[in-house]
């Protein structure tokens, strides 16, 4: 794993423009993502996790959303300067996307083998029987059983985790340098979770691709990522390598979340610890720090103003008011 | 697949009965139909002997059994006017109805879809609205009033087209823009309603992030999906033009069934009233079946089940 | 707030209110001796007759007014009882579930596939023209759609904890769907009432085109496009000026029931 940065994030902002206000869902996010690691982007629903995947995209929701500054570098070049055109061209071979529900994220009146044909014409253009083949051999490649049956079928003859399978297929198929999971095992069984988040994992190890894996499960986090950013309110409150984030959580809010991940060595009949409140609203955010209604160790200053990042061990960083001091 | 058609197949049937079974009821609803068939000064032998011709003697169960009964041979009545069975006289009208409905169909979709489809990628701005009036006209206008203008337009100020009747081309234009405006509107309500369901799919997404162009996505993936909820209601759409046919037909003096049925109210022809109708449910009823039978093969998720 | 239509429909409203005190003339009287004359703005016009005069020397203006009354009295029977129909169905299917539901639901299905103008026009032909089988006739057309939308709000109804509450307190289902059921879809209905004013309107004049109407002399707009059908050529306004109104009329109760319809439920949204 080499310290160069595949992905650089800076300072985006998105917001969505609604009659009854601004919603600022994406307000000021930065992050880097070095090559071949899996960086986790974790945070309640609600938090922009997924509007800054769309945003880095370029496929923001039709209705008022708009990026209306920062900065995305891909291999040095600032993509969201670039024309609808050419960010065509980066979509599916750059950077790719997998979806968090299998069952819509494929459509439904054409042929698995038709939908990966598309992804993978966009790289090769081969015969039709080669295009063929590199299908089948993709579907090997995310562990699908019989794939030379299995391409002619239509996705409601599949079940949910096979269908995510050949999500993953189709998003490698481009050879991308960077792949954005939007929460790809939520909508699964829990047993096929796992063999999912290992599929991710060889394919990273096969491809040398970046992940960027969004998630608001801290477990799946500790299995998958070699780095995680927890999001809160539409910023990055915490970021930094995962044993660092697991072992000395800094921001308030992390040590919540990771506290209330239910472990099995927890006293039996002991209470869920839970995070009282609910996060403010996007429309309407304080001016200091946005965690500051419901965290233990709110001060004064919390309220007024928003605090400063502050690196609390080499690359581990955290925007608190409690860790200036040290 | 095959059950599928079994089945659609036995609930047509049912609908026929319970159709021609309405159809028997509502006749003798209100006392007798040879009542109203009567000059004024009919005798009581005159209207006896008419009962006996109509087969309206006997109780209601043994007339419904009786019309049951030579409905299956294909036996329908007999015209009051024209004395000829009434199924001879149908099916005499009926291929200059059905020629005539094709090109209406074609029409609404050829204009609707496209309206449709723009007024969907345009949401909310002028070229929806405007497709939205456009359909919104297309509905409110009574086409037996269009057929007019139309008439009075073309045919009596200008002159360009004739005013009715069968003959070449020409006399083709007038009659199906007015029996095809109507659908025309609900052709593109609809395409435009499942276009926009179709655009916020998940899928749409997938194919931009694949890196389609947006033609492709948009022609590809999106129209396919999108028709499919138009193609169901194929069965509906022809019913409407073939009712619609009735006033368009009377309109343009075009010698269809539609006109037929229009005849068979003005001059109280019940007995060719009711044939008409059962016969209409077959047409109908037979139309849906092979509309819905396309439809299975069309959606993937029904013929492969 | 789409005013022209609001003022279109308002002007119907009077018309019809108010018919004797607006219309110039009888609308029944025939002075064929006036015969045939054009709107006052055209040459041969006269302001005695303001919109011209049909075959049998009738004034068009006047006989607009009244058919303004014909059409919105039908309008309102047969929405009230096509309408109630469909709404009692509804909440029956709804409510009670089952074989009922089915049965009911299939018989929707039936009235979906066949149209029911062919009825209509039976109904016409045995039971004589009138307003009776008119508004029986439009009630036909009518009840399948209200039918099927007031069942789908009252199942997702059934399933509220008033409901439940009611149950456990021993209401009867009678009951139960009176007090609790039938208030929370009034609003559906009153929606779809006013969505379907339209298709009621035209109905009505079909019919009466078809010669399936209320009888003349009694105006209608229908019966009026009929009857100058055969003048065209020379006097066109007999047909066309009604027609005009029927338009117009259905034109606005549409764009103002969309406009309704986005204001109160847009789940309804292409019915």
């Amino acid at each position: 794993m080499s310290n160069e940065n595949v992905l650089e994030v800076r300072d985006l902002v998105t917001y969505f423009f609604l009659r009854r206000g601004v919603v600022k869902a994406v307000d000021g996010v930065s992050f880097d993502l070095k090559r071949g690691e899996v960086l986790g982007l974790v945070g309640e629903s609600g938090c922009g996790k997924s509007l800054t995947a769309l945003s880095i995209m370029r496929l923001l929701p039709k209705g008022g959303a708009r990026t209306l500054r920062g900065a995305v570098r891909l291999g040095g070049e600032n993509i969201l300067t670039r024309s609808p055109r050419q960010m065509r061209e980066i979509r599916g071979r750059r950077i790719s996307m997998i979806l968090q529900d299998p069952q819509t994220s494929l459509n439904p009146v054409f042929s698995v083998g038709e939908q990966l044909r598309e992804a993978i014409f966009r790289r090769t253009r081969g015969s039709k029987a080669e295009v063929m083949r590199e299908a089948v051999e993709a579907l090997r490649r995310v562990e699908i059983a019989a794939p030379d049956q299995r391409i002619g079928q239509f996705p409601h003859q599949m079940s949910g985790g096979m269908k995510q399978r050949v999500v993953g297929a189709i998003a490698v198929c481009g050879q991308p340098e960077v792949l954005i999971a939007d929460e790809p095992t939520t909508a699964l069984d829990v047993t096929i979770q796992l063999q999912y988040l290992k599929l991710l994992k060889r394919l990273q190890a096969e491809t040398g691709m970046a992940i960027l894996f969004i998630t608001h499960d801290f477990g799946v986090v500790a299995r998958m990522c070699d780095r995680v950013a927890v999001m809160y309110a539409g910023r990055i409150v915490e970021c930094g390598p995962v044993v660092q984030i697991f072992e000395h959580p800094s921001h308030p809010y992390t040590q919540a979340l990771i506290a209330s991940v239910p472990r099995m060595s927890g006293t039996v009949g002991g209470r869920l610890a839970t995070i009282d409140g609910q996060p403010p609203s996007l429309l309407d955010l304080p001016a200091g720090c946005r965690f500051a209604a419901r965290c233990a160790h709110v001060q004064a200053r919390c309220r007024d103003t928003y605090p400063p990042t502050v690196t609390v061990a080499g690359e581990h960083t955290a925007d608190c008011w409690r860790l200036g001091a040290q | 697949m095959g059950g599928f058609i079994a089945r659609r197949l036995l609930q047509g049937l049912v609908l026929l009965v319970l159709v021609a079974t309405v159809v028997f009821f509502l006749g003798r609803l209100t006392g007798n139909p040879a009542d109203l068939m009567l000059p004024e000064d009919a005798t009581a032998e005159d209207r006896a002997r008419l009962i006996k011709a109509l087969g309206l003697d006997g109780s209601l169960m043994t007339q419904y059994r009786a019309f049951i009964g030579s409905a299956l041979k294909g036996d329908l009545g007999t015209s009051l006017r024209m004395r000829q069975p009434a199924v001879d006289v149908f099916l005499s009208r009926l291929p200059n109805t059905l020629v005539l409905i094709p090109w209406a169909l074609l029409l609404a979709m050829l204009v609707g879809i496209p309206l449709g489809v723009v007024a969907a990628l345009n949401r909310g701005r002028f070229l929806d609205r405007a497709s939205g009036t456009i359909a919104v006209l297309g509905i409110a206008t009574p086409s037996f009033w269009l057929g007019i203008v139309l008439i009075f337009v073309f045919s009596v100020e200008l002159g360009w087209l004739p005013s009715g009747r069968m003959g070449g081309p020409e006399h083709y234009v007038l009659p199906v823009i007015t029996l095809g405006t109507f659908l025309t509107a609900g052709f593109m309500r609809l395409t435009r309603s499942s276009m926009l369901d179709v655009l916020e799919s998940e899928y749409v997404k997938l194919a931009r992030i694949k890196g389609l162009s947006e033609t492709m996505v948009i022609w590809k993936h999106c129209l396919r999906n999108a028709l499919i909820p138009v193609l169901t209601l194929w069965g509906v759409f022809v019913g409407n033009l073939i009712t619609g046919a009735i006033v368009t037909e009377t309109v343009f003096a075009w010698p269809g069934v539609g006109r037929l049925t229009y005849e068979a109210v003005i001059y109280r022809d019940f007995p060719l009233l009711q044939a008409v109708i059962i016969l209409k449910a077959i047409l109908i009823l037979t139309i849906n079946l092979v509309v819905d039978i396309l439809y299975a093969y069309v959606d993937p998720r029904i013929r492969l089940s | 707030m789409p005013w022209l239509s609001i003022l279109v429909i308002a002007s119907m409203l009077c018309m019809a209110i108010l018919a004797p005190l607006l219309a110039p003339h009888s609308p029944i009287d025939q002075t064929l001796r006036d015969k045939l004359l054009p709107p006052f703005w055209f040459e041969g016009g006269t302001s005695k007759y303001i919109l011209g005069t049909d075959a049998f020397g009738r004034d068009i203006l006047s006989r607009l007014i009244y058919g303004a009354r014909v059409s919105l009295i039908v309008a309102g029977l047969a929405l009230t009882v096509g309408g109630g129909l469909g709404l009692l169905i509804g909440i029956l299917a709804g409510y009670r579930g089952g074989i009922v539901e089915t049965i009911l639901m299939r018989l929707v299905d039936a009235a979906f596939t066949f149209p029911a103008i062919l009825f209509a026009l039976l109904l016409a032909v045995t039971m004589g023209q009138g307003l009776g089988t008119l508004v029986i006739a439009i009630s036909l057309l009518l009840w399948a759609p209200f039918a099927r939308i007031i069942r789908g709000e009252v199942l997702a109804l059934k399933q509220r904890d008033f409901v439940a509450l009611a149950k456990v307190r021993g209401c009867s289902e009678v009951r139960i769907m009176l007090t609790h059921i039938l208030p929370n879809v009034l609003n559906t209905f009153m929606v779809l009432v006013t969505l379907n004013i339209g298709v009621v309107i035209i109905a009505e004049a079909a019919l009466s085109f078809l010669g399936a109407g209320i009888p003349p002399p009694t105006p209608t707009w229908g019966l009026m496009v009929s009857e100058g059908r055969g003048r065209i050529a020379e006097a066109w306004w007999v047909s066309l000026i009604p027609g005009l109104a029927i338009t117009a009329l259905v034109l606005s109760v549409n764009l103002f029931g969309d406009w309704l319809r986005d204001r109160l439920d847009p789940r309804l949204r292409q019915q």
